[in-house]
């Protein structure tokens, strides 16, 4: 599946965290968190973002949001009323487009205010949003509450009566409210444990379903991405390095740093035992990201080139006909474009 | 019930036996560990695997009396077979000489999370040092070298300059490293990780399992992997013990286990998480329900209220079963299973 209309379009986006020090604390280094992405979001798709730690992945889907301004770049947003570039707008202009985007934390421990009643954590996004009686504002958290298969009472305990899987359920409600049509979820399942893990999972798929929701899904945990994903991203110091079908992805890595990560990921599989890849040394500082390609000092197939040149994301024909992007200097195919 | 003849095998580093761990509080009882009996072989890996609050963690700290306060074992053995002879470490003073001597020194333990479990005012060489100076007669130029040597060891660039940082300069990878380091600096005959890798990152896990692979193959380590993750099982594992509430219900050699689970919670876990490479169209089947309060316990089985194989003998507990000289379960209908897999 591959519908060809976008939800969100982005054009070199960069977040730069400034770092301050001294006495007039003046900035001395930026922080290169996300470093000049392209990429479309199209309607109905999951698309996964995978990439270690301090990737930027985290910081790219707040950007998607708005709740990190980005640096540089755009993001427009494709709605029924025509395009919208959301980077420009204030908090007022944005407070309509918050309703169509919404987010998932990790933590569900965390993103719940222990001193509110479920009630009150939920009812607030439809109280902005304009639900004015209080009877009504019941009646639709109470069923929001069973769509994510939980029961209406619960909106009247508090966070701390619940379990990481329910909170985390509650955490999905809550987005769910004012009907987004995209939520990003940031390591939506990676706190529970993996039984639990299974049943949130089922039931993202199953809403997206039933609402005809897109998901920006935040992860590092690639087989999760393979079973939810169409399309997939992954992410290395701030920039997308390979992208394409979830599918294609995993018959056909193209990037030696995918190929990496792949292997790396522990199988509980016995019969698919591979070489596994180990890479040398830690994920470069953001702050001076290495001169290249920025994975030239992990990679084993580094060459002269790879020191000197940053390799641009380039479009690469898929068996299937389809596009495969990846940014590395040293694929012995030529490129689409 | 499990063989209880271990005989004269060399192999053998540490026996526990039909171990009751309870932990109290507000006048309840949480019987943690509730009859846990596994072996740990030199060279060998035992992973120990289950989800949270199953008893995996209280079973490392069982063996090395590091249990909390209001906290005791109550039955069964822990044998640990040193070179001089056999010691039941249960019957050891939790402070005592002798178990302080045995802990670091025989056996040594990483734990979860290297930002916590290292002391953030210590240099890395001071707290490997530490180890060296209590248990062992080494000079303080040869304990500094031998920081040094391990340092470079665990794969550390620079260990002359790294010895004297401090652990808020070293990246998350790096200083699980350097607490590999303090664990293997007295060479122990017992290594117990518990989820080292869980707050790591893919790349950097596989490192740190490459170094345990090492240790495991070249001096002979006996590990005890704790962990949540089937996939590191089928990577590291030579033996699992899959624990539920406080059980191990089942346990064998990994490839009898994983490819012939004969208890349902095993069969669950294996069914729960998607595995790379399967593609899009795998079949994954969440466990229904959660597990049980731990103060409130089924009589029976503890699976029972969320076992899709559930009959009415379930309400009994189950009495582990050895299936084979090497493979033993927790269920009543085993052996169901086992015809099925037979066909």
């Amino acid at each position: 599946m591959q519908p060809s209309e976008p939800i969100l379009r982005l054009r070199d986006v960069h977040v730069h965290f400034p770092i301050k020090g001294g006495v007039f604390k003046r900035t001395k280094d930026h922080v290169r968190a996300v470093d000049g992405v392209d990429l479309d979001v199209y309607k109905g798709e999951v698309l996964g973002l995978v990439g270690e730690s301090g990737c930027g992945k985290t910081t790219l889907g707040k950007a998607i949001l708005q709740l990190v301004r980005a640096t540089g770049g755009s993001v427009t947003y494709h709605g029924d009323a025509g395009e919208t570039e959301l980077t420009t707008l204030d908090d007022a202009g944005l407070f309509p487009f918050r309703k169509r985007l919404q987010i998932v934390f990790q933590d569900p421990h965390s993103s719940l205010n222990p001193a509110y009643t479920i009630f009150g954590s939920l009812e607030d996004p439809l109280r902005h949003y304009g639900v004015r009686s209080r009877a009504e504002r019941r009646k639709i958290v109470g069923d929001l509450l069973e769509a994510v298969n939980m029961r209406r009472e619960a909106m009247d305990r508090y966070p701390h009566e619940f379990s990481g899987g329910q909170r985390q359920r509650i955490g999905i409600a809550r987005a769910l409210s004012i009907e987004p049509e995209l939520i990003v979820c940031d390591e939506a399942v990676s706190a529970l444990d993996v039984s639990i893990q299974a049943q949130v999972l089922q039931l993202l798929m199953d809403l997206k379903r039933e609402k005809q929701l897109t998901y920006v899904f935040i992860t590092h945990d690639l087989s999760v991405t393979e079973y939810l994903c169409d399309r997939i991203a992954v992410m290395y110091l701030g920039r997308i390095v390979e992208l394409c079908d979830a599918e294609e992805l995993f018959a056909n890595t193209l990037h030696p740093y995918t190929e990496a990560l792949l292997s790396a990921i522990p199988v509980a599989d016995l019969d698919r035992k591979s070489e596994r890849i180990v890479l040398e040394g830690d994920v470069p500082s953001p702050v001076n990201p290495p001169s290249g390609c920025p994975f030239h000092p992990r990679c084993r197939y580094a060459q002269d080139v790879c020191r000197t040149d940053v390799p641009a994301l380039r479009p690469y024909r898929t068996a299937a006909g389809g596009e495969h992007l990846a940014a590395c200097h040293l694929i012995d195919q030529p490129p689409a474009d | 019930m499990t063989d209880r003849t271990p005989g004269p095998d060399p192999e053998l580093a540490l026996s526990v036996r039909d171990l009751k761990t309870y932990i109290y509080a507000n006048n309840r009882c949480n019987r943690a560990l509730d009859g846990v009996s596994f072996d740990i072989h030199r060279g060998k890996t035992l992973c120990i695997v289950g989800e949270s609050g199953c008893g995996k963690s209280v079973t490392a700290a069982s063996i090395l009396q590091l249990l909390p306060e209001l906290s005791r074992i109550e039955e069964g053995e822990i044998v640990y077979h040193g070179a001089e002879g056999p010691v039941n470490i249960e019957r050891l003073k939790r402070n005592g000489r002798r178990m302080r001597a045995i802990r670091g020194k025989e056996i040594a333990m990483i734990f979860q999370d290297p930002m916590t479990a290292l002391n953030p005012v210590y240099s890395i060489g001071f707290q490997i040092k530490e180890m060296l100076l209590y248990h062992t007669r080494l000079g303080k130029r040869a304990r500094h070298a031998k920081a040094i040597d391990l340092l470079r060891s665990m794969g550390i660039p620079l260990p002359e300059k790294r010895v004297r940082e401090y652990p808020h300069l070293y990246s998350g990878g790096m200083r699980q490293r350097a607490m590999i380091a303090i664990a293997m600096s007295c060479d122990p005959r017992i290594l117990i990780a518990d989820e080292p890798t869980t707050a790591l990152d893919v790349t950097i896990q596989a490192q740190i399992f490459e170094l345990m692979d090492t240790l495991k193959r070249e001096q002979g380590t006996a590990i005890m992997l704790i962990t949540h993750d089937m996939g590191v099982v089928a990577e590291l594992a030579d033996d699992v013990a899959v624990m539920y509430m406080g059980q191990i219900v089942e346990a064998g050699p990994v490839g009898q286990v994983l490819r012939n689970p004969l208890h349902p919670y095993t069969r669950a876990l294996l069914e729960s998480i998607p595995v790379l490479g399967r593609g899009k169209n795998q079949q994954i089947r969440a466990i229904p329900g959660q597990t049980p309060d731990p103060y409130d316990r089924p009589t029976g089985c503890q699976f029972a209220e969320r076992c899709r194989y559930r009959v009415d003998a379930c309400a009994e507990m189950p009495p582990e079963t050895q299936v084979s000289s090497s493979h033993r379960v927790r269920c009543w209908r085993h052996r169901e299973f086992m015809a099925d897999a037979a066909e």
